[in-house]
């Protein structure tokens, strides 16, 4: 089957579920009303309420949401198939992250631009903000770890990415100096910074760096995990202006640009899905399809995470509240169509199905290297450029991706931390080094418990990983439901989501265990239970809070 | 966004895009200077030795007008200062 008939059923999908499903809880359910005085307006600070136009607000909404993580779930998924990884990418991008993300926007535009952290305490009770937090800081713990050693991986196995990947430090820093010191305009720094990184990857093509070899009986994977987290320590500690600021820009116009490549290559490629459809000999230790996949692509389909930064800043800045459609709708499509692009390399990007077989032979070894090598495949074949250049700038893309995700996680993670040091009045834990430093070290420990040494054990926490997010996003979507109900409203569209994630989170977890039991990897069996817990208090904080609405509605009627 | 269209209104976009997402983070990098730079201006009214009290005693009047918030900011309801009665 050509992957063209997967791109036009993907993206048709998509605009269907955009046109019709969106409008459909824009009006009937979240009832948008373009007269509404948006927090942008009502609380205008110029700082973080500022009306700000719709397109450039589903720009930094997309980019703030879109990462590493659509591709790498995908990527992983295709091992059962394109068909299961494709459908739940199409559906769950309209019924469940479209509803999510919009939903968590307009929850918090209605309640003066609070996050859903806060309104988690409104809406339901103070335990389930406790739960929130640690439900969030768990999920950060996740992302550092899992990332450093996806991109340690990347080095590993393309080194010609090495170069490009750290020069960019170098470009994001000297755009934030022109800008911030010198006051430059914006046209010059970025068009340079651009070709300037599209040029060192031919450099990079030219030069590929590796490291040389086992030290101190750490393996090269290790040595670059430990590099990264070193980096991702001091880029978390420097002004946002210097180093951060520039670093998004620049990711976010190569996430464009990136994308748009990649489809104008399909396009122009017209490549073969080789993978199967269902794949009917799945390697042997590939855990079942039903619960994992749900787990496996998260991001992509749905994702806790984006209704932290739908309610985070997003919130503050929509210029009227109809544009909770585009922007949140739009958002998560856009995200969509990432992982639509991974699914498409992944199953596409290999001349034969014996190929395909050869590189996915266990349930952790597909992930960004089959993506990075998939499309760098299409890549080359639609531009007529060398493949190791599609590869370049495949593997250089993802890096970014997870690079700019990780110093923006121990900044976050470490916000939180001096958050808790405050609330409980630890007065060390509100300054800012011992707080990164626990936030690192915490990292560092999952990353070398699960395995950072051999560079393959991300992968084993990824569905861990998955789920935790899952389970955040089943949180954000029991204070939208309560909240509805409060209104009046028809709760089943958020209801049915929720119930459906938490399920299968549950069973996933449960699935996990048992793996990590037989394995002996009584490090990740610990981790697993800390989520089954955090899941079933979820589960019963939800039954609580339903109910409780439900009876002071009775009473109200 | 002022400019009325065509490229200008394109860079002004770019701008938006590049300054947007960090806006609140800056504003608040910028504060915690202000808030250090007053504690300095002030030092010597608290009695903290300042070697450069009189110079920074010419830029009282210029921060005065700050004065109320800072302190409040810096979770003192009233003026921590006699002779300054703001509150």
């Amino acid at each position: 089957m050509n992957a063209l008939i997967l791109v036009v059923l993907g993206l048709g999908g998509f605009t269907l579920g955009y046109l019709f499903y969106s409008r459909f809880i824009s009006q009937r359910i979240f009832q948008l009303d373009p007269g509404f005085n948006t927090p942008a307006h009502a609380q205008e600070d110029g700082v973080d309420f500022v009306p700000t136009n719709r397109w450039v607000l589903w720009g930094h909404h997309f980019t703030s949401v879109a990462g590493a993580a659509p591709i790498v779930g995908p990527a992983i998924a295709v091992i059962w198939g394109w068909l299961p990884a494709f459908l739940w990418v199409v559906f769950g991008t309209v019924f469940f992250a479209g509803v999510h993300d919009a939903g968590a926007l307009w929850a918090s535009v209605r309640n003066r631009g609070t996050s859903i952290g806060s309104l988690t305490e409104s809406v339901v009770g103070r335990r389930a903000r406790s739960l929130f937090m640690i439900v969030i800081f768990l999920l950060l713990l996740m992302v550092n770890a899992v990332f450093a050693i996806i991109i340690a991986r990347l080095f590993v196995d393309f080194p010609s990415s090495v170069i490009p990947a750290w020069f960019v430090i170098a470009v994001a820093l000297a755009i934030g100096w022109l800008l911030y010191r010198r006051g430059v305009g914006l046209l010059w720094p970025s068009v340079i910074g651009v070709l300037l990184l599209y040029g060192s990857m031919v450099v990079g093509n030219w030069v590929p760096l590796s490291l040389p070899g086992p030290i101190a009986g750490l393996d090269v994977p290790a040595q670059w995990v430990l590099i990264l987290f070193a980096y991702a320590t001091v880029a978390s500690l420097l002004p946002v202006w210097m180093l951060l600021q520039p670093r998004d820009y620049i990711n976010g116009l190569q996430l464009f640009i990136g994308l748009g490549i990649f489809f104008i290559a399909v396009l122009l490629a017209a490549p073969s899905v080789v993978a199967p459809a269902i794949n009917p000999a799945v390697p042997a230790g590939t855990p079942p399809l039903i619960p994992l996949l749900f787990v496996t692509i998260a991001c992509g389909a749905i994702s806790g995470f984006h209704g932290l930064v739908s309610s985070g800043t997003t919130s503050k800045q929509l210029d009227r509240e109809t544009d909770v459609r585009f922007v949140g709708f739009l958002g998560a499509t856009g995200e969509g169509a990432l992982a639509l692009a991974a699914i498409i390399a992944c199953t596409a990007g290999f001349a034969t199905l014996g190929d395909w077989q050869s590189f996915y032979t266990s349930f952790a070894s597909g992930g960004l290297g089959a993506f990075v090598q998939g499309g760098g495949t299409i890549i080359a074949a639609g531009l007529r450029i060398p493949q190791a250049f599609g590869e370049t700038l495949l593997a250089v893309m993802a890096v970014l991706f997870a690079a700019t995700t990780m110093d923006t996680g121990v900044r976050l993670q470490r916000y939180i931390i001096q958050e808790w040091g405050s609330v409980y009045g630890i007065e060390r834990l509100t300054g800012r080094y011992l707080t990164t430093a626990i936030a690192v070290i915490s990292c560092l420990a999952l990353a070398f418990g699960a395995g950072g040494g051999t560079g393959t054990g991300g992968l084993l926490i990824w569905p861990l990983f998955g789920t935790t997010n899952q389970l955040l996003a089943g949180l954000t979507l029991l204070v939208l439901s309560v909240f509805l109900m409060k209104l009046g409203r028809p709760s089943r569209y958020t209801l049915v989501p929720f119930a459906f994630l938490l399920t299968m989170a549950t069973l996933a977890l449960l699935v996990q265990l048992r793996g990590f039991w037989e394995r002996e990897q009584y490090f990740l069996f610990g981790l697993d239970l800390l989520i089954l817990i955090a899941t079933i208090w979820v589960v019963l904080e939800s039954f609580g809070a339903i109910q409780r609405t439900r009876r002071e509605m009775a009473e109200r009627s | 966004m002022t400019s009325p269209g065509g490229p200008g209104r394109i860079l002004a976009l770019l701008r938006e895009f590049y300054e947007a997402p960090h806006r609140g983070a800056l504003a608040r990098a910028r504060q915690e200077e202000e808030d250090l730079f007053m504690l300095l201006v002030f030092s010597e009214l608290m009695g903290v030795p300042n070697p450069a009290a009189y110079y920074t005693l010419e830029l009282l009047p210029l921060i005065i007008e700050d004065f109320h918030a800072w302190h409040q900011r810096m979770g003192m309801e009233r003026s921590p200062l006699d002779h300054i009665r703001c509150c």
